[in-house]
Formats: C-alpha cells, structure tokens, sequence
C-alpha cells in the first residue's frame, strides 16, 4: 500500500430500502495504481462504485479523495473533485453523437491529472475518431464501451472507478479493451476496477480486493492471489 | 365551396398551431428532463396573457406605441419564465422523485393558486389588450381580407422551433438537457449540476409559455378561465407529439389546430371532443406518441406500499361501532348535518373507488370524474327526458358509469404510468365536452335540474339511510374484491408487470376489470349524488372534480383501504366549514395540496398510522 493514497473509503454501507447492502467496506487507491475489486455476480461490486460515486440513496460511512471529503456531496460534486464513474451498462446517450457524448463528459482542465481532449481521445480509441458525428444509438456494443471511457475521461479526472468493462464484450474487444486500460495506467491514471473476468483483472492491476456478501474477504497483491488457489476458489470461481 | 376560403381557414388553422405549438414546446420540453408532468403550464400561459396586458399598457405609455408594445411581450415572457424558476426553487425541487402523482398534483395545486391570485390582482373581467402596432390591419388573399397580426402568429412557430433547434444542437446547454432527457443520472455522475439545468429548463418552458399568453393578447382578451382551457388541449398536443419531444410537439400541434379549423366547418359541436378523440386514437396505434420513445418504468406502487391485511378483531369491532354510529346519527342530529354525512358517504364510495385502481390496480387516473358524472347524468337524462321516477332511473347510474369505464377502460389499460393518466384525463374531457356542448340532450353548461327522488325517498333521513346502504354495500363489495384473489392478482401486477405476466396473469384483462368495477361504482355515487342535489351540470365531470376525488384519496392515504373514507370525510367537511367562509376556496385547496404533497406523502392516515407504529416499537 502506498502513503499517498488517492481514493481511500472506509466503513461503506449501503442500503437499498430496509436490505442491507455493504458490511463495512475498506478500500484504497494509492496514485498511479490500478486496483482490482474481484467478486461473483451480486458480491457488491457495482454497488460499492455506486456507493462511492454517490449514487444510492443511502450510503454511511467516509469517502474521499485525495484528502477531499465526499461523503455528503452529490454525484456531480463528486465527479466537479475529480472521480471518473465508467457504469458497468454503459449508459451512453443513444440519440447524441459520439462528439456530443464526449461534450456532456467535458470539465474544466485540473491541476494534477492528464487533460483530455477529443483528439488525445482519438488516438486512444482509433474506432471512435471513424464515428464522430454517429448517434451513441448505433454503435456495438464494445464501441459504446470505448465512448463511456473516453466520456469520462473528458472530465479530466484524477481517479476513474470502472465498472466491469469486458462484460458482454468478444474476446478480441476484451484484448483491446485491456490494452487500452494498460496505456491508460501508463499516463498516470488511478483507476478502481470492478471485475468477474479474473484474467483480464490480472494483466492490469497492481493489487486485488476480494468481495463477497457485501463484505471485504481479502486483499492482496495480485500475484499472491494468483499464488492462493484457496482463496480463488473460495470467492471466485463458479 | 370557394377553394381560397379554405385556404384562408388553413391560414387560421396555422395561427392557432403557432399558439398551441409555443406551449406546448414548453410542456414538453419540461417533462423531457424533470419528468413532470407540468399542469401549471396553463397559468403560466395566462400570467403572460395579464403580464403582457399590465405591461403593455404602462411601456406605450412610456415608450409610445411600438416600442412599447414589442418590449412588453419578451419581458412579460421573462417574467413568467421567472415565475417558474421560483416554482422550480420551492416545490419541484422537493418532488422530482415523487410518485408521479404527486407531481401532477403539486402542480395542480399551483394552478389553483394562481387562479386565485390573478383574480385578486387583474379582477375577475376580460382584459381587452392593444393591438399589436405594425399589424393592425388586413392583408387581401384571393379576395378574403385576413389579419395581418395572424401572419405574426404563423411565423413564431416555425421561428421558435428553430430557434429551439440551434439551442438543442448547437450549444453545450442544449446537449446537456437533451442528455439529461434521456439519463439524468448519468449527466450528474459526469459532473454537471442537475439542479441548475432544472432551473434552466423551467425558465425555458415558463418563457415560452408567457410568450405564448403575451402574443395571444391582441387576439384574445386576458380573463381567468385561459389556464383550463388551454391546458387540456397543451397535453393532448404533448402526448400525440411524444412527451419529451419538441418536433413532435409542432406536427401535433399543426394536426389538432388544423383538425379544428376545418372540423368546425362540418360538425361545430365537435371542436371541443375532437383533440380528445384524435389523442385516444394515435395513443391506440402509437402508445408513446407520434415520435415519442417508450417509458422506462417499472413500478407503479407507492412508496410504503404494505401489503392489505385482512381486519383484525379490534379494527373488526371499530367498524361495527361506526356503522352502530351511523345508523343511529339520524337520530341525533338534525337535516343540515345528515345532508352533509350522506355527501360524505357519497364522497367516500368515490374516492374509495379511485383508489380500487390506484392503490390496487396501480393506475393513477386523472379522469375519474367521468364515471362519477356518467353515473349522475345517466340517471338525470332519464328522469329528464323519460320522466322515470328514481327507483329505475337510478339503475342507469352504475349502468352508464360501468358501460363508459369499460369502453375507456379497454385503452387505458394498453399504456402506463403518465400516458395513462393522460388518457385517463383526455376521455374525461371527451365527457365533459359532449355534456357541455350537446345542450339538447344535455342542457349544456346549465346542466339538468328537477332531479328529485321519489316521494318515499325524499324526506333527508330516508335518504340518508338509503345513501348509507347503497355507498356502504359498494363500499364493502370493493373491500372484498381488494382481498379476493383478484386483489392479490391486481396488486402483484402492481408491483411487477413483467412478473406477473411470466407467472401467467393476464395482467391486462384484470386492470380492466378493474377499471370497469371502479367506474360502476363512482357511477353509483353519482347516481346517489344528484338525486341528493337535485340537479347535475358539466362541473361534475370537469378536471377539478377529478383532482377533488385524488385529494381525497391523498388525504387519508393511498396505501390504506380506509384512506379514502377518512380522506373523503376530511375534504368534504372542510369543503362545508370553510368554503362559505373565505373567497379564496381555491388558493386554500391549492395551499393543502401542497402541504399533503410534499409534508404528508402517505396522507394522514397513513402519517398517524406510521406514528402509532413507530412508537410501538420504540415501547
């Protein structure tokens, strides 16, 4: 674990209605690094980037960023201090174009994290500079994929929590996809990754946080978890 | 018939089209991104209208006539779209993840405020403004003369909507709502500030609006019936365009003025029902509108649905001491209080019955005035016309209300959530206009009087026993079916449409009984309710008489069965106690709505029940 941590939460619940969601998460991102949060379908992995990003109604517990505290804020304060929220359905706005797309994501440039612009954007993702002016409508599905991170990114954040992204993605998709989050690590981007796909978690991240249950099972480098056979199949495995 | 004078009335036809297509812009661009359905549209339309004719005066005063007149216009429509920016900042903000019933009520709430506001301050007379300078005369087409102020009218249309084009699709704010249209969410967690868009886009509304209202003033005298009049049609315009739709706003809007324009040549009668009609049809074929895009809603309960339990013994015995109670009132009290208590009753089957759909069926209905009226004018016409006396007459009351909800029933039950309330609201009107413009059958806005109840049952405490039975058997009947498998079928369709069609409920078919059931059933307190007045006008029908029933239903609670009598009770004695003593009935109705919709969302049933359980588990 590094000093300078960017994203570091601690005693996170959630709740939807009366169910009571997440047990006490603990979690941090330290700079640079990119942190995987590993987990089976329902294990709380959605809802703890959810939760952190402000999204659910009811959430307890402490937040921040870079020493900035979120807990309290709304989701667009949250993003204005710089986390990135990459959803796990994507949920790019069909009837605007790609540019458009791009513009609802765009903030002012921050002291401190990489600035983006369409163009640094398009060489990311040399798919979308093709489809500048089509409806986010049109697109396949790992195209989309592409269009929600470069969204984010638009908001120049220090931090991106990203939701599962090689979900329903082709295998080659995935390979790109991975690719792409590797580049971004190498600019310097923190990212919080939430993903079943443990072989496409493994080739990126520094570090790994297991979930179950709403709780934090484990936490690792990801080569002692790729060592632990137990804990993999405890947790992770079908 | 002369060819060119069909022209000139297509010319008119796009005149009124500009008129309906500025508001209705506005609406629609309102519910695109707050998701309210915006009822004060219509006083905002009119507070342009007394803006306009305030300012124009004092401005051509000041300015002389040009000048003043033109500057008048865009300032009376940036002063309403700051009226609604205060409506954003004070009550929107409050409800934007309310029941969407609630919201369409608040609003409401609002429109009777301002109805009594502008009364207050312009009096109750027609205002007549100044004619636009510039435009004060006649151009000749094909040899008919046609204002030229009407050619204004006909390009501000086609001028706002592209305007709202560029703003749209050129400029970074546009983007932003229209992102916001479809996932507000998502625009929040990408750092933009929703509230303020919020705020921007009541501005844009409420400016549109009052530009509407301002520009109508040469043409229209300001007076306070624009908001209602106005505001039925804006919706029907709305929902055929596609709510949310802007594009669509300006076809639907050029189809209903264009409809009217020639539909009064052939069949004057039918101006009124017509938009109604057209709005059910394209609803039919195209449930979303000409170019709308489907909902997305999932629930239609409430929030704090509990499941119905049957009586406990305690509350068994609660009941047999009311009915103990009434049965023995008569004695007691004297005519004037037992008129009241059988209005109660009245009120009580009525709004129970809303809420068999509502709470059970989870279908907010904004019409359900129709069936109550249905009801009273089905029995009324045949004493009337037939000179039945009431025991036969009064059958035709659940008859008429039951024949009319199953036929509405049959579409309204094909949509959800606002689209359903939007259609529940237009064939209520279809009602309301057939009463109010076939005077020959139905003695138009006089109504029908002499509906009296035969000898036996004319003295006031017969008749409050009979009340009493009837209301109190279909009171029980509904009670029952809440409980019956029906009930527990209608209620998981409630929670869950796709669930319960996947477990093999025809979910459709259930609705529509239901909608049929409560129909028949507000048709019986209609029946019940005229021979208790003695006559019936088009008032019972109209969309306040609706918002009275969901008041009451507000009142005591939409998750409770016995919400609505309690609710039915509070609203009609408050309507006793205070309306004879204040002028302003309306703004105090307004005022309650708006307490009940943002203090009390579970009604006031339901608030002390919370707070008897609450401290029942803190004991």
């Amino acid at each position: 674990m590094t000093d300078a941590s960017v994203l570091k939460v601690e005693g996170l619940n959630a709740f939807y209605g009366r169910a009571h969601i997440l047990f006490d998460v603990a979690l941090e991102v330290g700079k640079g690094e990119v942190v995987a949060l590993l987990g089976r379908n329902g294990a709380g992995k959605s809802t703890t980037l959810k939760s952190i990003m402000g999204l659910l109604a009811e959430v307890r517990g402490t937040r921040s960023l870079d020493g900035q505290n979120l807990a309290r804020l709304p989701s667009f304060r949250i993003a204005q201090s710089g986390l990135g929220y990459v959803p796990e359905e994507r949920r790019i706005f069909t009837g605007l174009t790609v540019m458009e797309n791009l513009e609802v994501g765009r903030q002012p440039p921050r002291q401190g994290a990489p600035e983006w612009t369409p163009e640094k954007l398009f060489a990311l993702f040399p798919n979308l500079a093709e489809m500048r002016d089509r409806p986010g409508g049109r697109m396949s599905g790992g195209e989309q994929q592409m269009l929600t991170i470069a969204r984010t990114l638009m908001g120049n954040p220090r931090a991106i929590l990203l939701d599962e992204p090689s979900e329903g993605l082709a295998p080659v998709i995935v390979e790109q996809m991975a690719r792409t989050i590797a580049e971004l690590k190498r600019e310097g981007l923190t990212v919080l990754l939430s993903e079943q796909n443990l072989y496409f978690a493994k080739e990126l991240s520094d570090r790994a946080y297991v979930i179950e249950g709403g709780r934090i099972r484990y936490q690792c480098t990801m080569a002692e978890l790729m060592a632990d056979d137990a804990v993999r199949h405890a947790y992770l495995t079908i | 018939m002369d060819p060119a004078f069909f022209f000139i009335q297509f010319l008119s036809g796009l005149a009124s089209a500009s008129n309906l297509f500025l508001i209705a812009c506005g609406l629609t661009i309102i519910f695109g991104v707050t998701r309210i359905v915006n009822f004060a549209h219509g006083s905002f339309y009119m507070l342009g209208a007394y803006f306009a004719y305030t300012l124009t005066q004092q401005m051509m005063a000041l300015l002389g006539d040009a000048l003043g007149f033109w500057l008048a216009l865009p300032i009376a429509a940036v002063a309403v779209g700051l009226c609604a920016v205060v409506m954003e900042l004070i009550l929107l903000r409050r409800i934007y993840r309310s029941h969407e019933l609630f919201q369409l009520l608040a609003t409401f709430g609002v429109v009777l405020i301002v109805q009594d506001l502008v009364q207050e301050v312009w009096g109750p007379e027609e205002l007549f403004g100044p004619r636009a300078p510039g435009f004060t005369s006649f151009v000749v087409i094909f040899g008919f003369r046609f204002p030229e102020y009407q050619l204004v009218l006909i390009a501000a249309g086609p001028l706002v909507l592209g305007a709202l084009w560029l703003l749209f699709n050129r400029t970074r704010w546009g983007t932003l709502v229209r992102a916001a249209t479809q996932d507000r969410e998502m625009v929040g967690a990408l750092g933009v500030n929703q509230a303020r868009l919020f705020t921007g886009v009541l501005f844009l509304g409420g400016f549109l609006a009052g530009l509407a209202g301002a520009l109508q003033l040469p043409v229209e005298p300001a007076n306070p019936f624009m908001d209602v009049n106005i505001i039925a049609e804006a919706f029907v315009v709305t929902v055929i365009g596609g709510m949310g739709n802007v594009l669509g706003a300006f076809l639907a809007a050029l189809i209903i003025a264009q409809l009217q324009a020639f539909g009064i040549l052939v069949f004057p009668e039918i101006t009124l029902v017509l938009p109604f009609l057209v709005m059910a049809l394209v609803l039919v074929v195209r449930p979303w509108g000409l170019l709308g895009k489907p909902e997305t809603s999932t629930s239609h309960g409430f929030a704090g649905d509990r499941p119905l339990r049957p009586l406990s013994r305690t509350q068994q015995a609660l009941v047999a001491a009311l009915i103990a109670v009434l049965l023995l009132l008569p004695l007691v009290v004297g005519e004037y209080s037992q008129k009241l208590a059988l209005e109660v009753f009245i009120y009580a089957l009525f709004a129970f019955s809303l809420n068999f759909i509502m709470g059970a069926g989870g279908m907010v209905s904004f019409g359900h005035a129709a069936y109550f009226g249905l009801g009273g004018y089905g029995a009324a016409l045949l004493v009337h016309h037939l000179g039945l006396n009431m025991e036969l007459a009064i059958l035709a009351a659940p008859i008429a209300a039951g024949l009319g909800a199953l036929l509405f029933g049959w579409f309204v039950v094909r949509l959800s959530g606002v689209y359903l309330a939007m259609l529940t609201l237009a064939f209520a009107q279809i009602v309301w206009s057939t009463a109010f413009q076939w005077v020959e059958l139905t003695g138009g806005d006089n109504g029908l009087i002499g509906i009296w109840p035969s000898q036996w049952a004319s003295d006031r405490t017969v008749y409050y026993y009979l009340t009493l039975l009837v209301c109190g058997a279909a009171i029980a009947f509904l009670w029952r079916a809440s409980h019956a498998p029906f009930g527990y079928t209608l209620r998981a369709g409630r929670d869950s449409t796709v669930r319960a069609d996947a477990i093999g409920i025809d979910l459709k078919r259930h609705q529509w009984l239901a909608f049929a059931l409560a129909g028949t059933c507000a048709g019986i307190a209609g029946g019940m309710f005229v021979f208790s007045k003695g006559n019936i006008d088009p008032g019972s029908l109209a969309i306040p008489t609706s918002v009275d029933a969901l008041v009451m239903v507000l009142l005591g609670g939409i998750q409770t069965l016995t919400g609505p009598l309690v609710g039915g009770a509070v609203f009609h004695l408050l309507e006793a106690y205070i309306l004879p003593l204040t002028d302003y009935w309306r703004a105090f109705l307004g005022a309650v709505i708006l307490v009940l919709v943002i203090a009390f969302p579970m009604g006031l049933a339901g608030f002390l029940r919370d707070r008897l359980t609450r401290e029942e588990s803190a004991s």
